[in-house]
């Protein structure tokens, strides 16, 4: 029993990393109607900038997150401005193929720049980690700040969207672009301010998955991009507590298929788990049911 | 006068044919003259291999308008099913030509009910949810395959999930599928000419299927679901038709893959979501829906890496940046407005107009 | 109908510049161009003297003795391409600094493969149309065997210095530096099993990567007849190398007294932060993949302390050669080199030996090369970096005495 409750918090400490990258995966789904494959790779940028401004500049590592939130915003915007507003109104798998170009980009130039060697994280987090039931139970600092992070964004995401001016605008972009640009919003500003948010989220995360998981190299975005962009679609994507949902219950689907079912199908497990659920409901599980137009 | 009886659609499809069958002839001649480089030589097989696989795949994204992700699961599994065969028969069947054409109808079967099973399930589902599913379809294909060992011995096949160990062999057992590191020795037996009677053999059945009354049905679907169904077009016997035919081709493409290379394992690489996002890349670049443009992209983007080498570390950077570049120039509304203005054609265009007037 | 023209056009156009000067690869010291577009002229340009290349590889005048070498310079794999490159290039400045092997000077070209056997094949045929005499490579396993097919059609001589698959090397012209996997588990488990380290010991592998599969296979194997009983095996893939929490909580429930880790440093740097986060301290086993793990920038060498691994290579050995190896290595590229630098230096200088032993010249062709340097192989004995007194079966096996390393305080010792 103390086995399970253990790998089940081992669960939710890695489904509280992916689900910090969902949030950013959905809201720019949500609002930007892409798939943005290159959103790994911020994380991985943002990873990198923090472990040069902390490790490699000694900075404290408040200010580490701050100056990666900061490059990271200007990079989604570049990104945004460069690649994918000339594709605006081009049809739907350009724009997807692009991000694959761009993913590409930004891993090797961060290869170019950092080399392939694996760099140690120095996690940002102090924090001591919680003990529970006589140390049978460990919950790490990281895991925590992780999930409050999750809950502090998730809030401040809502309510941004809700009650924000700009976010009224982006609710309106995504339910009808057109339309709203004929209310006087303005598209490319509202999507270029989404990617803005959606690569500042980035690097949070980036420094978050690095903190808990040390490893760093320019490939290090990649995988748990797609893992988190799963478990997006799993929430039901375009929906902000869907992805951390999702992301929460891909943790621990992952983690306990590992210790009961076996190690190495865990990928496959968390997929079929996937595709079950997109078959009940086809647009996962807190996602919007579309009515098909006649 | 002749040519003017045949419809525009014969007409391309007869350059579709007609372009590969001189890449052949020309290539076969510069061979002979001794004037292809090794890599180039190389290169032949894993050309036709991707030339296939862009078709195959051309006919779900571009004709029955669905985005697979997983396409490379069902090469993988072609490959796999192929090589397997090849390497047990490769005493028991000596003629290689007889071997490998077995190996081609196994790879091609094997993809096809695999494409059929999966077709089921994933094509109830629309649009980006659909593009998922098929996405971790192949990564089941490629997680799970990396954990079959298959051996055989006296008292015949064993099999694990686990390890080569736990299979229990005899001592003079041969282990087949040796989990991740997979099959090895399989038989070198694709060639160039193999690749191009494949690949018109690809051609044949989808430019066939788009030109018959199945296709009109599947593209039916494509632009209007609910018309199509409202004329009484069964959407998931053509949808599935479609598919499977897809699946069964790239089989095919796996099963020339397999038997170019002496090694064939599941790694992320040459089978994971990178692959198949790879082949949907040559579709996207060579116009979807437009058979003969995936032959140019898939042939043009898999020389552009070996071409760059010379660039050493900025290799992969600069294929990137070729990649954004060359979509924003064919896709973008800005891009396309550019090519309008100073493309031959306009050009051309104008000087006869401006003739014209005078 | 224009934008396919077009694109017909450029397929031409590239078709024809790989056909006529594929010969023209990234040599080591070759200026990067820039683009694409200026590249395609530019090697239109040296079409004749390309042509010449693929027949007769070397020079009438300046001769020079051409060595190719294949290995990942880019994707997950590339940091240990990298450390191959340059490994290769140190040895071949040396070399060519001391006068060349016989007096003629080598000529290095190392090709990117990607860790992907196709592309290993891409990279071998470039290296060919170069006119490449010797290969070195390829650095990983999958795309080695791929290689070694050609490599055996061509007669071309071929030396991995780290593909450490058994089939690596089945054929008669191929020869590998490091140890092979099953050597390196059968090894490890002597090591444990007589030295009395543990006997309930916990394995954690990379299910992925026959490199440590074939590792733990062997040792599972081995672990039988030394009285070692393995508690818990959990295995990861290339796929899901982030999250080892259930893999070390399993050891730990198991009470396993020690760790096995056949896979590389920067998983095991991973596996390593996680034991410490869940207060998990057994003793900690490695193979050489291992080595590098103090490389890894800004690492907590405590959380290493006390871990064992078998090395080929200690980079802070009082040995001469290394010391000057090392001391090259970190000036040029700011870090210590791992083995995998190590075996691609030695690998060079085995070349060397070799072919002196032989008599080549650089005038002969690379299947004439190969016939010498099959039986020189098997006659030269070789002290480097990697071990003193190695001698090669003709099986293509070395033979060396694997070295145990323990951290002692943030540095590798030899036990």
């Amino acid at each position: 029993m103390m086995g399970f409750i253990s790998y089940l918090v081992n669960g939710i400490s890695l489904g509280s990393v992916y689900a910090l990258i969902a949030l950013g995966y959905t809201m720019v789904y949500g609002i930007a109607k892409m798939l943005n494959f290159a959103h790994g790779d911020v994380i991985m940028i943002g990873g990198f900038v923090t472990f040069t401004a902390v490790s490699g500049m000694g900075l404290p590592p408040i200010l580490g997150v701050l100056i990666s939130v900061a490059v990271c915003t200007v990079l989604g915007m570049v990104i945004e401005r460069i690649a994918y507003k000339p594709l605006r109104g081009a049809s739907k798998l350009a724009v997807l193929i692009t991000a694959i170009g761009v993913s590409y980009f930004l891993q090797n130039i961060a290869l170019l720049i950092y080399g392939s060697n694996t760099k140690s994280f120095t996690s940002v987090v102090s924090m001591e980690p919680l003990s529970l039931a006589d140390g049978a139970i460990i919950i790490s600092g990281e895991t925590i700040v992780t999930i409050l992070a999750c809950i502090v964004i998730m809030i401040a995401l809502t309510s941004f969207i809700k009650y924000s001016k700009s976010g009224r605008a982006m609710l309106a972009v995504s339910e009808d672009s057109g339309a709203a640009q004929l209310m006087g919003v303005n598209v490319n500003a509202t999507i270029a301010l989404t990617f803005a948010i959606g690569s500042a989220l980035a690097a949070i995360a980036g420094v978050l998955l690095c903190s808990s998981y040390p490893a760093l190299t320019p490939y290090t975005g990649a995988m748990p991009g797609i893992k988190a962009f799963v478990a997006a679609v799993f929430g039901g994507i375009g929906s902000i507590p869907g992805a951390f949902i999702g992301g929460i219950l891909l943790g621990v689907i992952e983690i306990l298929g590992k210790a009961y079912i076996s190690s190495q199908l865990a990928d496959a497990i968390v997929f079929a788990v996937l595709i079950i659920v997109l078959l009940v409901k086809p647009t996962g599980l807190l996602g919007k049911q579309i009515q098909e137009k006649v | 006068m002749k040519m003017k009886a045949w419809n525009k659609s014969t007409k391309s499809n007869l350059i579709t044919y007609g372009m590969v069958i001189a890449a052949y002839v020309i290539m076969e001649i510069l061979m002979k003259a001794g004037m292809v480089s090794s890599l180039l030589q190389g290169l032949l097989v894993p050309l036709c291999t991707y030339v296939i696989l862009a078709v195959s795949l051309n006919l779900v994204v571009g004709i029955s308008g669905e985005l697979s992700l997983g396409h490379a699961g069902f090469m993988c599994v072609g490959a796999f099913a192929s090589a397997f065969f090849s390497n047990y028969t490769k005493e028991a069947i000596t003629v290689s030509g007889l071997r490998f054409f077995l190996a081609i109808l196994i790879g091609a079967a094997v993809a096809a009910l695999f494409g059929f099973l999966i077709g089921i399930p994933v094509l109830r589902l629309r649009g980006d949810y659909l593009a998922i599913v098929t996405l971790a379809f192949g990564e089941i294909i490629k997680n799970v395959i990396n954990v079959i060992f298959l051996g055989h011995d006296s008292k015949g096949f064993h099999i694990s999930f686990k390890d080569a160990f736990s299979m229990n062999m005899e001592p003079d057992g041969e282990v087949l599928i040796n989990g991740p590191q997979g099959i090895t020795g399989t038989p070198h037996d694709s060639s160039f000419l193999i690749g191009v009677i494949l690949i018109l053999i690809t051609l044949f059945i989808v430019i066939n299927m788009v030109n018959s009354r199945t296709g009109r049905a599947i593209m039916a679907i494509r632009d209007n679901r609910i018309a199509a169904e409202s004329v009484g077009i069964h959407i998931t016997k053509y949808k599935l038709l479609a598919f499977t035919v897809s699946a069964s081709l790239a089989g095919v493409a796996g099963v020339l893959y397999a038997h170019n290379l002496s090694t064939l394992a599941a790694q992320p690489k040459n089978f994971g979501y990178n692959m198949s996002i790879m082949i949907l890349v040559f579709v996207v670049l060579g116009g979807i829906g437009n058979i003969r443009g995936s032959i140019i992209a898939a042939v043009v983007l898999t020389l552009l890496p070996e071409l760059l080498r010379s660039l050493n570390d900025y290799r992969m950077l600069m294929y990137a940046v070729v990649l954004i570049a060359t979509m924003i120039f064919t896709s973008s509304p800005g891009g396309q407005a550019f090519r309008e203005r100073y493309s031959l054609k306009a050009l051309l265009g104008q000087k006869k107009q401006e003739k014209e007037a005078k | 109908m224009k934008k396919k023209a077009l694109s017909l056009l450029l397929a031409c156009a590239m078709t024809f510049s790989l056909a006529a000067c594929g010969g023209k690869g990234g040599e080591t010291e070759a200026p990067a161009a820039d683009n694409a577009e200026t590249e395609a002229p530019a090697e239109a340009g040296n079409d004749a003297e390309a042509g010449d290349d693929a027949e007769a590889p070397a020079a009438s005048d300046g001769a020079v003795i051409k060595i190719g070498g294949i290995g990942p310079t880019t994707g997950g794999a590339s940091a240990y391409g990298i450390a191959v490159q340059r490994g290769m290039e140190i040895a071949v400045e040396e070399i060519n600094g001391a006068g060349g092997i016989g007096g003629v000077q080598i000529e290095l070209n190392f090709q990117d493969d990607e860790h992907d056997p196709e592309k290993s094949v891409n990279a071998y045929n470039t290296l060919k149309d170069w006119g490449m005499q010797v290969l070195i490579g390829s650095v990983t396993s999958n795309p080695c065997i791929a290689v070694a097919e050609q490599t055996y059609n061509d007669n071309m001589f071929q030396l991995t210095p780290s593909g450490t698959a058994v089939k690596c090397v089945q054929y008669d012209n191929a020869f590998r530096m490091c140890f092979s996997d099953p050597n390196q588990g059968l090894e490890s488990a002597k090591y444990i099993g007589e030295n009395g380290l543990a006997t309930k010991v916990a394995v954690i592998y990379d299910s992925s990567d026959p490199y440590s599969v074939g590792i733990y296979e062997a040792f599972r194997a081995e672990a039988a007849n030394q009285n070692i009983e393995i508690v818990s095996d959990a295995a990861f893939t290339a796929d899901n190398r982030t999250d080892f929490s259930t893999a070390v909580q399993g050891a730990k429930n198991a009470g396993a007294e020690l760790l096995y880790m056949p896979f590389y440093y920067t998983e095991a740097s991973l596996v390593l932060a996680e034991c410490s986060k869940q207060s998990y301290a057994p003793l900690f086993f490695g193979v050489d993949g291992m080595d590098g793990i103090l490389s890894v920038e800004n690492f907590d060498a405590s959380l290493a302390e006390d871990l064992m691994y078998m090395a080929p290579f200690v980079a802070n050995s009082d040995d001469e050669m290394v010391k000057s190896f090392v001391g090259k290595y970190q000036e040029k590229y700011g870090e210590i080199p791992n083995q995998f630098a190590a075996d691609a230096y030695d690998c060079v200088y085995v070349v060397k030996a070799a072919m002196e032993e032989a008599g080549v010249t650089a005038d002969m062709d690379a299947s004439a090369i190969c016939d010498a340097l099959k039986t020189a192989m098997t006659s030269i004995t070789f002290d480097g970096i990697t071990g003193k007194g190695i001698s090669w079966e003709a099986s293509g096996e070395p033979n060396k005495a694997p070295l145990i390393v323990q951290i002692k305080g943030g540095e590798g010792v030899a036990l």
